[in-house]
């Protein structure tokens, strides 16, 4: 061949190529539930469906996927993070604060971001990230020593960095954030340390603060009743100043209503997460749901599932949007499936609650008022309350199909924890959990589930199982339920083919059917998947990624 | 082996933990304590805990600790600046240590008997325990190897195994029946499970892996084959807690 001819080849081949990673407008975001080639929002879409419209993976073919790309994380841990993709470039947060850009056909890796966190950040789970957000050319990041980090999607470099919360006291960031408009919008970690949480929005180009929304209202706000005086008579330990230092975490991200312009965040545990006894009162709004108004940041709705909380029920899960027939008439629904062990319907214009029924076992609480206050039962002293302390679920994505209509949710079933707690008193730094809780387990000092997971499951069903349930998402009727035998902590996709994708602790990959549940397709990976699958189109190709221990797998049909 | 023993050195670290937050404090963790206590604290301490001055270990109050995480902490690593050194005990001597700290204005060491661990070697021979168990290169690896049994399970808990095995049996370790489709039956003890697949050691010392969708039957007991020795003399059952707790697997 001569030099001629060579770049004559050259050429032609170029003549199909594009190039990758165009600019993500606002407008483009709001319309991610229609652009399912690309996964433009941590969620997938601003109503957090983890739904895709790809069609060309589906239950006839799934049984041809094969391995495309892995890319190899070099950090030990949990990784939790959920890629975006962007017209064939793959945005993926690696830890502690990395973020990583490939070709997302080949997995061939044009930058490495690498932030350096202030020393000895205090996170009570580990050095996670759960991923960034994008708009324009410009990528988001939370940190763990709580700054908020703007990042050129082009050339890998810092455009801005602005401290969120100060990392000495708790506070950090592990979410993805959540661009709205011309915003970036974040919360805080740290409910183990005393903070007391918020939501704050940023401005997307100078990363200066535009709103802040406290999770823990103060003095002459509404809500703040909700942090009771201490009863004279009180014989045990009581915090007067228990608000200040009340948690209310924010630390997954939250969704978003266009039409209602309301943005929806899930808020985490009460501080001291274990001894309510100190802190009187309902404690609003943690493990609440908040709907803010997405401009300034007020306050326009709440609903609080689980009101002075003793048993760390997160309800950090992220807020599905769907419109569902309700009594006949249209709804714009919010549906959730709580740590607590219930699935809720709520109208999210008005945060009125339609309906909440548990979908594991629960003995904390009876039945419902007619405004959705839950009747508690406190289980004695020594007993066993279900769900446990990581709950029926926790912060794994649950999906939506409007195709089927049914709420897909990874569960732990047959969990509890004796709970117990021990008075704590607040010092800056320092871990404020006052737990004298132990895990319940036939076998004395027989192993429970903990955060991570070893190539055996020592803890077996004595302990806890997982499954995907499949539920109606009118009524919480349970359709189907896949049964594993270690517990999950994956997220869940599922797709207009009626597949779903879905991971677990054993490092298996499936592929069920979305209508039935039935096992279309495993891989065994190896290593406890705990992100979020994701779903994409290249150059005409559907993709599907998960993450397995250090691996990012990316599995296409054989050709 | 080696990776039940890995698994067993995990149960054994989360009993720690959950022993040193709840309690109570077993008699034989109290009694094994009171030996420790005798061969490594007392030299400073004294027989009575009145060897230091200010330091009253009877009293039950403890200057430095309140809760048995505290009291962990100071065995385990010490105080510095002062002349109280961590040890560098294991989990069962570090719950045997707490108990008898718990204990020690009430717990009489001379009139329990501390079991002799080299008798307590020949109970394991008369009883046939090597049938089943494994120590160091001996016996069968049908049940749980007991090479390091002494680091990983508490006074009180191989009491109990002792008597009431099946209330000790670690889950992982429950008794399997298999019946594969063309009618093969296995009987095994369950390594490792997950929702397509089980590992298990059958009864003649062989390894399987089996996909569940081929089996006509799996079942999982929660009885422990091995036989309850609450009627063995106490004396025997002293001894032979002695020498299980002497088995460091070192």
């Amino acid at each position: 061949m001569t030099m001629k001819s060579r770049v004559l080849v050259i050429v032609a081949a170029l003549a199909g190529a594009l190039p990758l990673g165009a600019q993500v407008s606002s407008d483009r975001l709001i319309g991610a539930v229609r652009d399912s080639r690309n996964w433009l929002i941590y969620s997938g879409n601003y109503s957090s469906t983890r739904y895709s419209e790809l069609t060309q993976v589906n239950p006839a073919n799934v049984r041809n996927l094969e391995l495309k790309w892995m890319y190899q994380g070099a950090v030990a841990g949990n990784w939790q993070a959920t890629p975006l993709v962007v017209d064939g470039m793959m945005y993926i947060t690696q830890r502690p604060n990395d973020v990583v850009a490939l070709d997302a056909k080949t997995g061939r890796v044009f930058w490495v971001y690498r932030y350096t966190n202030a020393p000895n950040p205090l996170v009570c789970c580990g050095s996670n990230n759960r991923g960034l957000a994008i708009l324009g050319d410009t990528l988001f990041m939370g940190t763990l020593d709580a700054h908020l980090v703007a990042i050129d999607a082009k050339a890998g470099r810092p455009r801005w960095k602005t401290q969120v919360a100060d990392t000495k006291a708790g506070y950090s960031l592990t979410l993805a954030p959540l661009v709205v408009k011309d915003k970036v919008i974040v919360g805080v970690g740290g409910g183990e340390y005393g903070i007391r949480g918020f939501v704050a929005a940023y401005d997307a180009q100078s990363g200066r603060q535009v709103w802040k929304f406290s999770t823990i209202p103060g003095p002459g706000e509404p809500g703040f009743e909700s942090w009771a005086p201490c009863p004279a008579d009180q014989t045990t330990f009581c915090d007067s100043d228990a608000w200040k230092h009340g948690g209310g975490s924010v630390w997954v991200t939250g969704s978003y209503d266009p039409s209602l312009n309301l943005t929806y965040w899930g808020v985490g545990n009460a501080g001291p997460d274990w001894n309510p006894d100190q802190r009187p009162g309902d404690n609003l709004y943690t493990d609440s749901v908040v709907a803010l108004d997405a401009d300034t940041g007020t306050l326009r709705w709440h609903y609080q599932f689980t009101p002075h909380d003793r048993y760390d029920y997160d309800s950090v899960q992220v807020p599905i949007l769907a419109d569902i027939t309700w009594n006949g008439g249209p709804v714009k629904a919010m549906l959730w499936a709580n740590r607590n062990g219930n699935f809720y319907v709520i109208e999210r214009a008005t945060g009125r609650f339609l309906a909440g029924r548990p979908f594991v076992k629960v003995n904390w609480m009876s039945t419902f008022d007619e405004k959705g206050r839950p009747i508690q039962t406190v289980q004695p002293a020594g007993e066993p309350t279900w769900p446990g302390n990581q709950g029926g679920t926790n912060w794994y994505s649950p999906s939506y199909s409007p195709r089927t209509r049914m709420f897909y949710v990874s569960a732990w079933e047959n969990y509890a924890t004796i709970f117990g707690g021990i008075p704590v008193e607040y010092k800056e730094g320092r871990n404020f959990g006052g737990n004298a809780s132990r895990p319940y387990v036939p076998v004395p000092g027989a192993p429970t589930p903990g955060l991570r997971r070893g190539p055996i499951n020592n803890w077996t069903e004595a302990a806890a199982t997982g499954a995907v349930l499949a539920l109606d998402a009118t009524t919480g009727d349970m359709k189907w339920r896949f049964p594993m035998t270690d517990v999950t902590d994956s997220g869940i996709l599922t797709t207009a083919s009626d597949l779903l994708f879905t991971g677990g602790r054993e490092g298996y990959f499936h592929a069920l059917d979305a209508r039935t549940g039935a096992v279309l397709w495993k891989a065994s990976l190896g290593a406890q998947i705990v992100n979020g699958p994701i779903t994409y189109e290249v150059d005409g190709k559907q993709y599907v990624a998960t993450i397995s221990g250090l691996s990012l797998c990316v599995f296409g049909l054989r050709e | 082996m080696h990776r039940i023993a890995v698994v067993v050195a995990v149960i054994a670290a989360s009993l720690a933990v959950a022993r040193a937050q709840t309690g109570p404090y077993l008699p034989a963790d109290i009694a094994y304590g009171a030996k420790l206590y005798t061969a490594q604290c007392s030299g400073c301490h004294g027989p009575n805990g009145d060897g230091v001055g200010g330091v009253e270990l009877r009293s039950g109050r403890f200057r430095n600790a309140s809760t048995d995480q505290d009291l962990t902490r100071i065995i385990t690593i010490g105080i510095a600046g002062t002349g109280m050194v961590g040890f560098p005990f294991d989990p069962p001597e570090v719950a045997g240590v707490l108990a008898y700290l718990r204990n020690m204005n009430t717990f009489d060491p001379a009139a329990a008997y501390a079991g002799d661990a080299m008798r307590g070697r020949t109970v394991v021979e008369s009883k046939q325990c090597l049938r089943c168990h494994r120590i160091a290169a001996d016996g069968s690896r049908v049940a749980p190897d007991l090479s390091d049994i002494g680091s990983v399970r508490s006074a009180g808990s191989l009491q109990r195994s002792l008597v009431d095995p099946s209330s000790q049996m670690m889950p992982i370790n429950r008794p399997v029946r298999i019946v594969t489709r063309d009618g093969k039956v296995i009987n095994g003890r369950r390594l490792n499970e997950d929702t397509y697949t089980v590992q298990l050691m059958d009864d003649q010392e062989r390894l399987w892996s089996l996909a569940k969708a081929d089996l006509r039957e799996f079942s999982i007991s929660t009885t422990s084959p091995m036989p309850s020795y609450k009627d063995l003399p106490s004396g025997d059952l002293a001894d032979l807690l002695a020498y299980l707790l002497s088995l460091k697997g070192r």
